[in-house]
């Protein structure tokens, strides 16, 4: 029994924390990638350098605070500063559509142009980033390191293994929900949100009942900016801040929204927690699991490992090319919000 | 009107009109201009010549948008539901320039067609195309317009369906609203007409009351097969 319950703890320290962590993570950058489909029609490539882009001022935030004695500890000092990110990257996001986007929008482009503008503005604003924070890791974590570290688990259960709750993911996952949660909110019980579901589902129609159409964009990417800032943030604090990172983070994001379903918020969520466990289980070694579950003195020489961690972001690519060859409008058809 | 997408005309100086509680049809053969007829009232069809005047004001030159505002209600034919969302969301939409309160019309839309109040909840992608129908008229209705047009409201809906439509029309237009709507089963449409107009290429080939146009050898020999 107790060899049970140690597999167990094992799995939820290493698989079940961990996905759940990072899940939250690619599901928040999902439904920013989502929402633009969503509404504006297309799939932005510039999402992820948008995540690194609000990071890096919520990053500045955090120094200024702590450069003034400023703290909220056990929490990280981070989470006050996201304002100030959350503001630069909605106002990038403003200005970006004001000067570049608005232009293809009037003109009618199809979505195929904007897609590679956002490529182009995707490396714009990494080449921005790199070149205010520089190409290196920054860390900006502060606050307590753990809720429970797994030596305290283990002395307080007297089990072999432990099991550890980072300040960073119980953040993480915390922020998701009241995130998500007030997103739901806005979107089915606002007027404003409503206008922006009904403008995805039908734009014509949307126009007819005198929908401002410009209104809906700018409140999109005030939405955007801010989901872009905290998923970034978020990652950021867990893991730490790299500027090439959130490029390579842009492909699981897009699987997740793909796999969910894009366009469609619910989707984005689900579609993120598929991808993280999926990357998760599939890379995570086994041995130790397989060793409490088996029969006695039976324990296997290999890592039990499906996939080396190396092959990580091949799994989000194997899931995506299943779904679009299974069920190409993913888990919960999208298409609208 | 005279006026058309690109370089030649589809609409030759045609004209219609409808007033205040009545229901005028617009009827004729396939590619005779009448969903542009109705589309050019409304604003999304470029005019070369002529007006669009509503109560006595000339909106000719106002976006299908600032005409609703004014006061007209439009349904297209296709795609004149917001599939995702629910009928009650749909009605809240179709109210969304309103600022005061638009409890009274939900309720008014609701009386007009109960079953909407039964699948309030339902997404209207969900419904019948008869149900649908309904609540794209129901939404027009949430501006509370005082012309309301219909490009082909029975399109696809099975017969009964559609004299249950038109009689809700018929009712709709004793509220004193205007009514001028496309119809591609003449017969039916006509015989609730105060006015009709009969299109041929864009121009106004006969117009008449409902009842006339009925019993006139020529209308029923060409387009309503004897």
């Amino acid at each position: 029994m107790t060899d049970f319950i140690n597999a167990l703890v094992v799995l939820t320290n290493f698989i079940l924390v961990p996905a759940l962590t990072y899940g939250s993570q690619l599901a928040l950058g999902a439904l920013g990638v989502t929402l633009v489909y969503g509404v504006l029609r297309f799939s932005n490539f510039a999402h992820g350098e948008m995540m690194a882009f609000g990071t890096m001022i919520t990053i500045f935030g955090t120094w200024g605070l702590q450069a003034l004695g400023v703290s909220i500890a056990p929490l990280p000092t981070a989470l006050l500063a996201l304002p100030l990110g959350i503001a630069g990257a909605v106002i990038l996001s403003l200005i970006f559509d004001k000067t570049v986007y608005k232009y293809h929008r009037q003109r009618k482009a199809s979505p195929v142009i904007f897609l590679i503008v956002s490529i182009g503005l995707m490396f714009f604003i990494g080449g921005l980033v790199r070149f205010i924070i520089g190409p290196g890791d920054q860390i900006f974590f502060d606050g307590t390191r753990f809720i429970f570290s797994a030596r305290d688990f283990k002395r307080s259960t007297g089990l072999d293994e432990g099991l550890a709750l980072k300040m960073t993911q119980a953040v993480t996952i915390i922020t998701a929900i009241l995130v998500v949660a007030a997103m739901f909110w806005f979107l089915n019980k606002t007027r404003t949100g409503k206008s922006m579901r009904a403008f995805s589902d039908n734009e014509n129609l949307a126009l007819l009942s005198g929908i401002n159409p410009d209104r809906v964009v700018m409140i999109t990417w005030i939405l955007v900016g801010a989901l872009a800032t905290i998923a970034g943030t978020l990652y950021g604090l867990d893991k730490s801040f790299k500027p090439f990172s959130f490029m390579q983070l842009l492909l699981p994001i897009f699987a997740a929204a793909i796999v969910g379903g894009v366009g469609n918020p619910l989707g984005a969520i689900a579609g993120g927690y598929v991808i993280a466990f999926s990357e998760i289980a599939v890379t995570f070694a086994y041995k130790k699991v397989v060793t409490y579950l088996g029969p006695d003195s039976f324990q296997p020489d290999s890592l039990v490992q499906l996939l080396g961690t190396d092959y990580k972001i091949a799994v989000s690519f194997i899931i995506l090319v299943i779904v679009l060859i299974v069920r190409p409008t993913g888990i919960f058809s999208g298409k609208t919000l | 009107m005279t006026g058309g997408y690109g370089a030649a005309d589809i609409l030759k100086e045609c004209t219609i009109g409808v007033d205040r509680g009545e229901i005028a049809v617009i009827v004729g053969p396939n590619g005779a201009g009448k969903s542009t007829a109705m589309k050019a009232t409304f604003g999304m069809l470029p005019l070369r010549e002529g007006h669009v005047m509503f109560d006595g004001e000339d909106i000719t030159h106002l976006k299908p948008e600032e005409r609703v505002v004014k006061g007209m209600g439009f349904v297209p034919q296709t795609h004149n539901v917001f599939t995702s969302m629910t009928v009650e969301e749909n009605l809240e939409m179709g109210a969304f320039i309103r600022e005061d309160d638009i409890a009274d019309s939900i309720e008014q839309v609701y009386e007009l067609f109960p079953i909407l109040k039964e699948k309030r909840r339902q997404p209207a992608g969900e419904l019948s195309g008869g149900q649908r129908q309904q609540v794209a008229v129901g939404r027009a209705m949430m501006t509370q317009p005082k012309v309301l047009l219909l490009d082909e409201p029975t399109a696809g809906v099975s017969p009964i369906v559609m004299d249950e439509l038109f009689d809700r029309i018929i009712e709709i237009a004793r509220t004193g609203v205007a009514i001028l709507m496309v119809e591609q089963n003449a017969k039916q449409a006509l015989e609730i007409a105060d006015k009709g107009y009969v299109l041929v290429q864009g121009s106004n080939r006969f117009t008449d009351t409902g009842e006339a146009l009925l019993a006139n050898p020529d209308v029923r020999r060409s387009f309503l097969g004897g």
